[in-house]
Parts: structure tokens; C-alpha cells; sequence
């Protein structure tokens, strides 16, 4: 337990997936490695935010959200009646939100040295928010009357789905760039509370303004960066390629219709797997470059790199970004692929604690750590209901099926994955503090 | 007269659930702010504490209730009350034992006690959901209104009527005379004033002899009391689920820091702050100004600062506020 390295460790996950595939069906297994792909990318996203600068960033939920946001703007094609009915009223709020933005900016930085300056800026923002609900609450109203069913928001731009990763971690890092301007200069404790409280507020905004993102009524049908199923079933050469691979038996309908998921899985592994290599590459380069190590010099002491000379609150924003970037265009991805964005499944339980697990356990500080993380967790996280129920079964077999006691655990065992997260916390954290895979310390 | 009735509107739908929810948050913030007085760091795990002691004082109440037992007109959960509390000092004093005092004689950093306690709040969320399920229970009984709304009209004639449901009046009840002892304890009493001490200045403190097991082992079963009590409250009032309870440990957070963390009294008036607001922000004042103008006016929007989806964002957003202007809270808690 004490020396497994990346490569040991790797291997043992992959033999995991490959049981998992063969015992339950290979659909399963792929689609735990797809979610583990992209797990793998927001813990890399956490990692760089708390391994590499020690900032505690409890937000992970929001950044995921404005991820998923972005998919929805960028790939669904516009609503063009509802553009037309109340496009001009979003814009001019839009226009009038900058303006106050910069008129607060600008009070920021001519008075600053005004007593009431702080006051002044919070009774505009106080005026803001009814002012901006007159300004755009008829144009919010036509928009969300406007086929309800199935539209009833702006829409997007209608381009492919890529794009929207990067605009993901674009539109994540422009927040990011904004709560750590009011929140870095806290302590670490309070960093946490107000991230996680900051990121609530991300949610409910999302979750809420149905004009932007349809809300609680969910975006469904998203594109894809890879083919549909049904176009796969009905194209010549799939069936040809199907039948070349399968060509100890005769290929049926049905055989076709599971390999066309299955393909579309493979798809998408690719494309992660191609993505998170290379974050990776870039990550580990900046991690062992001048930079990385300055970031490593401010996280192990403060004082001696504000010494040094460095800008220790621009270093710490500007990482801050990154990892919110990171996440930001993991959201993304995830949204793709599933192809729908509920923001009422943001819950911090899932998208910021369990992250920081995968983090805490995979090893803080190291890449190759944290994607282990991001695996191991996922894949605990997913099979923990078939383990716990045959933990049950085992340690109940003198019970009859029909006793109440066995019948209330075998109903509870989705529950059983919190109590397998949380044990596994407390031992990681007693026994290995460091991780699974603890950060290289380098020696001269 | 109209003025009258704008008045008992506005005391129906804003000020008697203010006070309520003021008063559950109160007692949940004064725990957090203990813990991170004493034992100097913030307890994620705190919602799901309230959680598992309404779970336990569900569970005595179903039991007394299959006994027979009940307290007439107030609900039968009061009776179970100290037995879910009991449990759950067992609870904390274990969780203690065997996770927190390990890393408090490492002197361990605050980082890692918030770890620790992501690790307990993800094992109680399972033990709550394993024992009790996740759906919503409500385990209120015994009489529910003390005032009727049918009933006030008829006695004054006015038109609007003032509604006073029975576990609003206890929890204000319980509320004050928990705070009074708790804040008696602290001020008067000798280990009270020890524990302050402790909270205030650790070596100084060890110095003067105190013994510092006692301290933690005092603020542990006070904050379990305090946690069963404030959920137990909130679960009367409106109902149990756990995952509401974890989700109510964010205005807790907010009402702890906007009061100054580490500051008792504080957190009791930021409870109310935060309750205030929120509340407060989100009503349809269209009646009450109705009542107040002399015109009537046919305007059709409600007339409501903020809609009450983004209840949960104000707490959100005071906390923001307050770290931009007074980061030590406005009770000046610790400075951090």
C-alpha cells in the first residue's frame, strides 16, 4: 500500500473496468470510463486550484453549472420568435447591467478615498435589481410565453457542441476572476463557506431565470460530438464493419442496435480520453515550469515568496481561473455527454464534495493523483449499490427474504455509496494524508 | 383601520415565520459558532448532525406514539426530545473520539478539520438515509393552531386574519429559554467562563489550569443539544428530510459569519438577520401598500423586491456583502 506508482495503479483500474465488463455488460463499463474520463478532469481542475496553490475552492458546483450553461447557449440553435418577441428587452438590460458595473467600477477607483464609497455601490445594487425586473420583465415574459412546451428561452447560437467547452471554461474563468476578487484575500475556512455559498447563488440563477436556460424545465436533446445510434443502425458500413468484427456468428438486428451504443460510447471515450491527455501534457508542464514552482513556493510559504518579490494575490487569481476553466470545460463535457442540462441536479453533495473526495483521495498536488481520483471514486460511486447489496445478502443469509429488517436495507442500498465516500475520506485521511498517489517531492 | 390591517398582514406573512425561521437558524448558528470557537473550525457536518437528532426524536416519538403516550395538545416529539438529544452527544462524543481528537493533538490545520468533517457529513447523510429514507416525514401532532385566521377575524372584525400555528409559538418559546440558559451558562457559570476563556486565548487558558478535555467534551454535548433542538424545531414546523437539512446548513453558515464567527450572541442575532431578509425580501407587498395608500390602484405586479425562487441566494448574498465590508462579521467575532 505504502509505494504504488501511477502506472501499478492504472493497470489495476483497467483490470476493474475490464471485470465490470464482463460480469455486468461492456455498455456498463463504458460508461463508468466516460464518467471517470471526465471526473478525472474536474478533480485535475480542483487539483490545480488546492494542490498546487492551496486554495480551498468549495464553488466546483457552480463552475460545472456554468459549464452546462454554456453547451445549452452555444449548440442549441436560436429561438428566433422569441428573439424577435423579447431578443431587444434582454439586450437593453444587458446594456444597462454594464453600464451600472462600470459606473460601480468607476466609483470603485475616482473615489477612493470617499468615506460613504462602499455605501454608495451597495445602494446601487440594491436599486439595480428592481430596476433591471422593470426593465426586462415584459420582454421575460413574452419570451417565456412563447411555445413553453418545448422553447420558451432565447436558444443559442447553434453551433457544434465543442465549441462550447472552451467557452465553458471562458465563461467560468470570467467568474472565477470576479469571486476571487472578492474572496482570495480570505482565510482558508471562510474561502470554503463563501465559495460553496457563492456557488449557490451561480444555481439558483441558473435554475431560475428560465428565459436564459429553460430552468427547472430542462434542456434536452443537446447535440453530439459523436453519430446517433439510429444513423449508425441504418449506414452500410456499420453493418459491413459490425459483421467483420463479428464474424464467428451470424450478426442480428439486435446485435447491431447494442454495438451502435456501444460505438457511440467508444466515441466518446476517444474524445476524452484525447482530452484529458492533453490537459495533462499542459498541466505537467506548467506544474514543473518556473511557474509551478512559484505557485508551490506561495502555497508552502506565503511570506518568503511575497519576499521573493512575487504578486502573490495575481498569482493566486490567476490560478484560481485556471482551475475554474478546468472545471468550467469539464461541466461542459458532461453536459454533452448527457445530452441534457437539469440545474436542478446541481447538488453540492455530488458535483463539489464528491469532486474534492476524488482530490483528497487520488493524492492533492499530483496530476496523475488526481485522475486516479477522479477513477477510483467514480468507480466506487457507481458500483457501491451492487457491492453493498451483495455485502447484504452475505451478511444476512440466515434472514428470511420477506424479513422487514433485510427489506429496509436492500431498499436503502443506493444510500450505502455516502457511507462508502465517507469512510473511505476518514481512512485516507488518517492513514495516507498524502493520497493514493502523493505529490513528487522534488529533490535537488 | 386599514392601517390595522396592513399591520396583522404584514405580521402574519412576514414577521411570525421571520421570528420562526429567525429562531431555528439562531439556535443552528450558536453551534456552529461554538465549534468554531472552541474547537476552531467550521463543521460541514453540522446539517447533517440536526438531521441525525431529528431522526432520533422522530424515531422516540413513533415508539412513545405506539405506546400510547402522547402530551395531549403539544406535539409528542417534545417528549422524545431528550432521548434524541442523549443519542446524539453519543454521536458527537464518539465521532470526537475517534475522528477529530487525532488530528487535534497533531495540531492539525484548519483545512484539514474541514476535510474530516466532508468525511462525517458524507457517513451521517448515509446513516440518516439508511435509517429513516430519504423522503419527507412529518411527525408533527397534538393541536396545530393557536390562532386561526377564521377565528382572529371573527373576534375583531378586522379583514385580514392573523394565523398563529402552535409550533411557532414553541419554537420561540423553546428558542428563548434555551438561549437564556445556554447564554446564563456561559456568563455566569465557572465552566462557562472557562470555555470562553479557552475559546478567547488557548495557551493562556491551558495556563491558568484549564483542562482542556473538559472543554471540548462541554461543547460537544452543548452543541448536540443546541443541533437536535434546532432541527427538531424546524422539523415540527415545517418537516423532516434530509436532504432539506443539509441544504439549511448554507444560511446557518451565512447567519454564523454575518453575526462574526466564534461570537455567540452574534450568531444568535445573525439568525435573525438572515431570516429577516430573506423573508422580508421575497413577500408580495401588493396588499400591504393597498391597505396603506389612500387610492386603490389595479397594478398588476406583485410588488416584491426579489422573487421568492432566489430565497436561499439572499442569505447568500448578505454574506457577500458582509465579507466585502466588515469581514469580521458585525458582532466582531474572530478576526480572520
Amino acid at each position: 500500500m505504502n509505494n504504488i506508482d501511477a502506472k501499478t495503479s492504472f493497470t489495476i483500474m483497467g483490470f476493474l473496468l475490464l471485470i465490470v465488463g464482463i460480469l455486468q455488460s461492456w455498455g456498463v463499463a463504458f460508461s463508468i470510463l466516460n464518467l471517470c474520463l471526465i471526473s478525472a478532469i474536474m478533480s485535475m481542475g480542483v487539483n490545480i486550484q488546492w494542490g498546487f496553490a492551496g486554495l480551498i475552492n468549495f464553488g466546483v458546483m457552480g463552475f460545472l453549472a456554468i459549464g452546462g450553461l454554456a453547451t445549452v447557449l452555444i449548440s442549441v440553435p436560436p429561438v428566433v420568435e422569441s428573439w424577435s418577441a423579447g431578443g431587444l428587452g434582454i439586450l437593453i438590460s444587458l446594456i444597462f447591467l454594464i453600464f451600472i458595473i462600470y459606473t460601480c467600477l468607476f466609483i470603485n477607483k475616482r473615489f477612493s478615498n470617499y468615506k460613504y464609497k462602499y455605501h454608495l455601490i451597495f445602494a446601487i445594487i440594491i436599486l439595480t435589481i428592481p430596476a433591471l425586473k422593470l426593465i426586462s420583465g415584459p420582454s421575460v415574459k413574452l419570451i417565456e410565453s412563447i411555445n413553453p412546451a418545448a422553447q420558451g428561452y432565447l436558444g443559442g447560437l447553434g453551433l457544434p457542441i465543442i465549441f462550447s467547452w472552451f467557452v465553458g471554461g471562458l465563461l467560468s474563468a470570467a467568474i472565477a476572476f470576479v469571486i476571487g476578487k472578492i474572496c482570495l484575500g480570505l482565510r482558508s475556512d471562510y474561502l470554503a463557506i463563501s465559495t460553496l455559498l457563492i456557488s449557490g447563488i451561480i444555481v439558483s440563477i441558473i435554475k431560475h431565470e428560465e428565459w436564459l436556460s429553460r430552468g427547472v424545465k430542462n434542456v434536452i436533446g443537446l447535440k453530439r460530438p459523436a453519430p446517433y445510434e439510429v444513423d449508425l443502425q441504418n449506414s452500410e458500413w456499420f453493418i459491413n464493419f459490425i459483421e467483420l468484427i463479428h464474424f464467428w456468428a451470424p450478426t442480428t438486428k439486435g446485435i447491431i442496435i447494442s454495438s451502435s451504443g456501444l460505438f457511440v460510447k467508444l466515441c466518446f471515450t476517444i474524445i476524452f480520453l484525447i482530452t484529458l491527455l492533453i490537459l495533462l501534457y499542459l498541466s505537467e508542464r506548467a506544474v514543473n515550469s518556473p511557474w509551478g514552482r512559484m505557485m508551490r513556493a506561495i502555497r508552502d510559504n506565503e511570506t518568503a515568496a511575497k519576499a521573493m518579490g512575487k504578486n502573490i494575490v495575481k498569482q493566486q487569481l490567476n490560478i484560481f481561473m485556471i482551475g475554474s476553466a478546468i472545471i468550467g470545460f469539464a461541466g461542459a463535457m458532461l453536459v454533452t455527454y448527457d445530452g441534457l442540462f437539469t440545474p436542478s441536479s446541481y447538488q453540492p453533495l455530488r458535483y463539489t464534495f464528491l469532486i474534492w473526495v476524488m482530490v483528497l483521495l487520488g493524492g492533492s498536488g499530483n496530476n496523475y493523483g488526481a485522475i486516479l481520483g477522479g477513477f477510483v471514486v467514480w468507480f466506487i460511486w457507481i458500483e457501491s449499490a451492487p457491492i453493498a447489496l451483495l455485502l447484504i445478502n452475505i451478511f444476512t443469509f440466515f434472514l428470511e427474504n420477506n424479513n422487514a429488517f433485510k427489506m429496509h436495507l436492500i431498499e436503502s442500498v443506493p444510500y450505502f455509496r455516502y457511507l462508502m465516500m465517507g469512510v473511505g475520506l476518514l481512512l485516507v485521511m488518517r492513514y495516507k494524508p498524502e493520497g493514493l498517489l502523493p505529490e513528487k517531492k522534488i529533490k535537488f | 383601520m386599514d392601517f390595522l390591517n396592513a399591520l396583522i398582514l404584514l405580521s402574519n406573512f412576514v414577521i411570525v415565520p421571520s421570528i420562526t425561521y429567525g429562531s431555528q437558524l439562531a439556535l443552528g448558528a450558536i453551534g456552529v459558532t461554538l465549534i468554531y470557537g472552541v474547537l476552531r473550525f467550521a463543521n460541514f457536518a453540522y446539517g447533517d448532525l440536526m438531521a441525525f437528532g431529528t431522526m432520533c426524536v422522530i424515531l422516540f416519538t413513533w415508539l412513545l406514539k405506539s405506546w400510547g403516550v402522547n402530551l395531549g395538545i403539544f406535539p409528542t416529539a417534545l417528549l422524545a426530545l431528550p432521548f434524541g438529544i442523549a443519542l446524539t452527544i453519543i454521536l458527537s462524543l464518539f465521532f470526537d473520539k475517534t475522528v477529530f481528537e487525532y488530528y487535534r493533538n497533531k495540531k492539525s490545520s484548519p483545512v484539514t478539520f474541514i476535510v474530516v468533517s466532508l468525511g462525517i457529513m458524507f457517513v451521517l447523510n448515509a446513516v440518516v438515509r439508511i435509517v429513516i429514507g430519504p423522503n419527507d416525514i412529518v411527525f408533527m401532532d397534538g393541536s396545530r393552531f393557536i390562532i386561526s385566521a377564521v377565528d382572529f377575524k371573527e373576534a375583531t372584525g378586522l379583514l385580514e386574519g392573523l394565523t398563529i400555528k402552535s409550533t411557532q409559538v414553541i419554537t420561540i418559546i423553546t428558542t428563548s429559554l434555551t438561549c437564556f440558559l445556554l447564554f446564563n451558562f456561559l456568563n455566569k457559570t465557572k465552566t462557562g467562563k472557562s470555555m470562553r476563556a479557552y475559546s478567547n486565548n488557548e495557551d493562556l487558558a491551558l495556563l491558568s489550569g484549564i483542562d482542556p478535555n473538559k472543554i471540548i467534551l462541554i461543547t460537544w454535548i452543548i452543541v448536540s443539544i443546541l443541533a437536535t433542538i434546532a432541527g427538531t424545531l424546524y422539523g415540527l414546523d415545517k418537516s423532516f428530510k434530509p436532504f432539506t437539512y443539509f441544504n439549511n446548513l448554507l444560511p446557518i453558515f451565512a447567519a454564523t459569519i454575518v453575526g462574526g464567527i466564534g461570537n455567540p450572541l452574534g450568531a444568535f442575532y445573525g439568525g435573525f438577520v438572515i431570516a429577516f431578509s430573506e423573508i422580508a425580501l421575497t413577500y408580495a407587498y401588493k396588499k400591504f401598500i393597498f391597505y396603506l395608500l389612500p387610492f386603490s390602484s389595479d397594478s398588476t405586479n406583485l410588488i416584491q423586491y426579489i422573487s421568492t425562487d432566489y430565497k436561499f441566494a439572499i442569505s447568500f448574498a448578505i454574506l457577500v456583502v458582509v465579507l466585502i465590508f466588515k469581514p469580521q462579521g458585525i458582532f466582531k467575532g474572530k478576526v480572520i
